[in-house]
């Protein structure tokens, strides 16, 4: 490639944080009682080489704008990609016409003033390294972690393709309590799908990652690719199993799906509305004293980290579970005054809606144990590396998933499985969580360590 | 990031009829042609400048799609009117191949300076001496699959509001345990222009809609056992507002989703192994497109990554299964007049008696395995490259009756809901979720039992399909596919059939077999 991808187009000038301002200040002006603007701003670059050669190179950036207005209890919210004084003005026209549908809500309504507020100092959150790399290095980036992994074995024999990805994103919102406040964020990831194959045709496919908000953070390629490849390798071969009933631990890539299930659970959102079995179970004991569960918007540089949330609240440290005993639910203001309790700022703002719930840094405290140690302890049962399907009722607590990984044989990983099921209660799951891993790490807002639970059926022949 | 390589059927439905093309009257065409020439003052001569930008650096073949999108949602919870959200997204994608390789750059600003930036962006990907570009558009026979005559975007807001409330009462007179409701409404209107180097030229304006309901039921505390249950139903597609004033009223989808709920109450545990299972018809028909449906997309072939790849011509199935993509079924809400490249969709038969015949292609995968362009070239928007995507997906009617077929069954699982699937292309394994399912014990359906996954092996799943019901129905509408991280509505089919071995996934020790302890 000869060519050079940077693109010298200078943005359009136009002061975006003035504009949110301006918008809230004209709703308000049109008769709304309180409003709120959100502005999201972004870039975008991603390649993918396959088999050594550039497969796909795609280079953007876009942006939008959301208003959400009241009148009295009743909200509506418009949002446009249009920044015309045309597009803007019709936003804010549909919007106030809007709120007129829907109903009065007691409990509808912005943050008080005295809520609002953002962190201060430097959180880390945006380095314009992601963006450092000349475009044909970043090509090779991704190049050199498909190479190392199709290297690292004869029977890596095709691909997915390595990937590189760089974005950085821009967030203002501004509501008529005169909050105004916006971030920067940006992220960088390189990842590999290697697809191997054994003597008999049968194809297995995993992948690995890295992902960092600064590329001098990022893994270096050839690490990626040997992962990638060792962690596709092991699965050749894999075979059913017949049914049983056998402790399961779950690598952290999928353990994490639990912290999900539990996120689910203490979801503002579902509790008021009784769809999670965690709801009316604060200050009661719902897993092991062994759980303790975190939720912290503040952690410098975190992939979960904002300096407010999603209203214009300053982000904050929440023990979810501590030791077993649900301590606090995850809420913005709505849930929070539905709830009678205080928002844990936690709001998440999309463009258009009312606000919902999201996670910060969210994470299962570590334990002591290597997974190796945790692994060392099972004589007979199922280590699990990837799960297949959605199967968790919240309502109900029934858990029932696709799984594939390997099989454990007095405390080692003996041969890999497949086309199987995981299934039991989340609510006796939660409690059945034996063995907690030191080996938290996070590659995403959501992190767990390596975990052992017992009493599930694994289904299988 | 998209890593995992997960394809979600996410959804919530359950099936009733084929939609035959509903009695609309005095059908106004509304397919807004010229709609980008109207507003945004294109001209042919500017489509040939930004495609000449796009060549500017070789390249075999370079297309422009733009976009306009309209849409409206509403949430009625606690029966309050709680959200009511209207957007406006627009915006283009340009797109260069060069051999294998795929440049894109989008814009959300439809200035012709920013296209023709957008243009010389993606033509980085190539090399070479600029390319002479088009010599005239060719304007294919326009179709019209969904001729409304008033977009459900631009109808009166009360009438979407009423709708919900209508489903609210419903849901909420059905039954006293039913404690908590919610129903949304969602409606989009798509104005697309597709102009490519090859003189592709194709406009088409697509409407959607959908509504969904979702309850919770719980009995009790005075009642002495604890029970909790949830129920999901909805349905829409390429309408407009009238198709919900049809038999597909709010009332009907609330009765549904509360009786699912209710049904939950007294679900017992779902068996765990491999065991006969009859699928009932409809929605359960994404077993197709998770078990064989994106095996067969033809980027996974092209590249060798899908454990059918090299299977045409072999068997996949029972001689009973013949198994086709069809997106040129009227109303549907996986159908389209012309794809995302601008191709015309059609009926594309993948397994015909069992025997693998062929794959979905877009035009890049035609183009380098000298295949036809069956039209399936889809995208989620302007941001996104398109690929080889499923329309309406479904398995032709047999000749069993659906009640002999449960008669067969000595010890069994029926299942007629599902919540999503997901499929790993590579190995072919693909999970679907049950959400409602029963035992079916000496050849009667018996108890209803919790939800539990279903897992399989898609290349030989249908080999075991020993009977076929007579009795084929599609989704209600809501089905929306996930891959690579772009999201398109689909349709799913299927009449009842009996598989003679699959494994459930549930946790019910069962009397006979037993585990391995």
């Amino acid at each position: 490639m000869t060519t050079t991808l940077e693109t010298t187009e200078v943005k359009l000038a136009l002061n975006l944080k003035e504009l949110a301002a301006d918008v809230v200040s004209r709703a308000t002006h049109g008769g709304a009682t309180a409003a709120e603007c959100v502005v999201r701003e972004g870039d975008e670059f991603s390649t993918t080489v396959r088999l050594g050669q550039v497969e796909t190179l795609k280079e953007s950036g876009s942006r939008a704008i959301g208003v959400r207005v009241f009148f009295g209890q009743r909200a509506a919210s418009t949002y446009s990609s249009d920044f015309s004084a045309a597009g803007i003005e019709r936003m804010l026209t549909s919007a106030l016409e809007l709120a007129r549908i829907t109903s009065e809500d007691p409990y509808a309504g912005i943050p008080e003033a005295g809520k609002l507020g953002l962190l201060s100092g430097n959180l880390n959150l945006y380095h314009e390294d992601v963006y450092s790399l000349p475009g044909p290095d970043r090509i090779d980036y991704a190049r050199r972690a498909e190479r190392a992994a199709l290297e690292a074995d004869p029977r890596i024999k095709n691909s997915e393709g390595g990937s590189f990805d760089a974005a950085t994103g821009r967030k203002i919102l501004a509501n008529s309590h005169g909050f105004l406040g916006e971030y920067r964020r940006s992220y960088c990831s390189v990842a590999v799908v290697p697809i191997a194959q054994d003597a008999n045709g049968g194809m297995q496919r995993d992948y690995w990652y890295s992902v960092a908000r600064s590329l001098a953070k990022l893994d270096p390629a050839e690490q990626v690719g040997k992962e990638a490849a060792r962690r596709t390798l092991r699965r050749l071969g894999a075979r059913k199993v017949k049914t049983a009933h056998v402790p399961v631990v779950l690598d952290p890539m999928v353990a994490r799906s639990m912290l999900e299930h539990i996120f689910e659970g203490v979801n503002g959102d579902s509790v008021y509305r009784g769809a999670s079995f965690l709801a009316g179970k604060l200050g009661e004991k719902i897993a092991g004293t062994n759980v303790t569960v975190v939720d912290d918007g503040t952690i410098s540089g975190g992939f979960g980290t904002t300096p407010f949330d999603g209203e214009g609240i300053p982000t904050r440290r929440t023990v979810v579970i501590e030791n077993g005993i649900l301590k606090s639910y995850l809420l913005n203001t709505y849930t929070a005054k539905k709830l009678g309790l205080e928002t844990t700022a936690n709001a998440s703002r999309g463009l258009a809606g009312t606000p919902g719930i999201g996670p910060g840094n969210y994470f299962l405290q570590p334990g002591t144990k290597t997974p190796k140690q945790i692994i060392g302890e099972v004589r007979d049962g199922l280590y699990v590396t990837e799960f297949l399907g959605h199967g968790a009722n919240l309502v109900t607590g029934d858990y029932s998933r696709g799984a594939s990984g390997m099989w454990i044989i007095n405390g080692e990983l003996a041969y890999p499985v497949e086309e199987i099921t995981v299934a039991g209660n989340l609510k006796d799951m939660f409690c059945n969580i034996s063995e907690i891993g030191a080996d938290l790490e996070f590659r995403g807002s959501v992190a767990s360590p390596t975990i052992r639970i017992d009493g599930l059926t694994v289904g299988g022949e | 990031m998209q890593v995992a390589c997960g394809w979600t059927g996410r959804v919530v439905c359950r099936l009733e009829d084929i939609k035959k093309a509903r009695g609309h009257q005095n059908i106004v065409n509304a397919t807004q042609e010229r709609f980008f020439f109207d507003h945004y003052g294109l001209t042919n001569h500017d489509l040939e400048l930004y495609l000449a930008a796009a060549l500017s650096a070789g390249g075999d073949y370079a297309d422009l799609y733009f976009e306009y999108l309209t849409s409206t949602s509403l949430m009625v919870d606690e029966s309050l009117v709680k959200s009511a959200s209207q957007g406006i997204s627009a915006g283009c994608g340009v797109r260069v191949v060069s051999g294998e390789r795929t440049g894109y750059a989008y814009t959300d600003d439809l200035s012709s300076q920013r296209i023709l930036h957008a243009a010389r962006t993606a033509a980085l990907i190539a090399s070479a001496p600029a390319k002479s570009t088009v010599a005239g558009f060719q304007q294919k026979a326009a179709r019209s699959l969904y001729p409304v005559s008033l977009p459900s975007v631009d109808a009166d807001i009360s009438a979407k509001v009423e709708l919900l409330m209508r489903a609210d009462q419903t849901a909420r007179g059905y039954d006293p345990r039913i404690k908590e409701v919610r129903a949304s409404y969602a409606d989009e209107l798509r104005n697309i222009l597709v102009v490519g180097s090859d003189g592709t030229f194709a406009e088409d304006s697509q409407p959607l809609a959908r509504m969904n309901v979702s309850c919770i039921a719980k009995t009790d505390a005075s009642s002495g056992r604890e029970s909790s249950g949830r129920g999901t139903s909805g349905g829409g597609g390429r309408v407009a507002l009238d198709f919900f004033f049809g038999d597909k009223t709010p009332e009907f989808f609330a009765r549904e989703a509360s009786r699912q709920a209710i049904l939950q109450l007294d679900a017992r545990e779902a068996p765990a192994g491999d065991m006969e299972v009859v699928l009932g018809p409809g929605w359960p028909g994404v077993l197709l497109h998770e078990a064989v449906g994106h095996g067969l997309e033809a980027d996974f072939n092209r590249k060798k990554t899908s454990a059918f790849a090299g299977l045409i011509g072999k068997r996949v199935a029972s001689e009973k299964c013949t198994v086709v993509d069809n997106g040129t079924m009227p109303w549907r809400r996986g159908s389209l007049n012309v794809d995302d490249e601008g191709q015309p969709t059609q009926e594309t038969v993948l397994i015909e008696n069992g025997i693998l015949k062929g794959y979905l292609s877009d035009k890049l995968s035609s183009r380098l395995m000298g295949l036809a362009d069956t039209g399936n070239g889809r995208r989620e928007s302007y941001e996104h490259i398109p690929m080889p995507r499923m329309t309406n997906t479904y398995m032709l009617a047999g000749q069993d009756d659906p009640g002999d077929i449960i008669r067969s069954v000595k010890n069994g699982v029926y299942a007629v809901n599902f919540g999503g699937g997901q499929v790993d292309i590579t190995n072919g394994k693909f999970v679907f979720s049950a959400s409602e399912a029963y035992l079916i014990e000496d050849g009667q359906i018996t108890a209803p039992i919790k939800g539990a996954t279903l897992i399989g092996n898609g290349p030989d799943v249908l080999t075991r399909v020993s009977m076929v019901g007579n009795d084929l129905k599609l989704d209600e509408g809501v089905g929306t596919c996930g891959k690579d991280g772009q999201a398109v509505p689909v349709g799913v089919g299927i009449p009842t059939i009996k598989i003679d071995r699959l494994t459930v996934g549930g946790t019910a020790k069962r009397e006979s077999g037993g585990y391995m302890q």
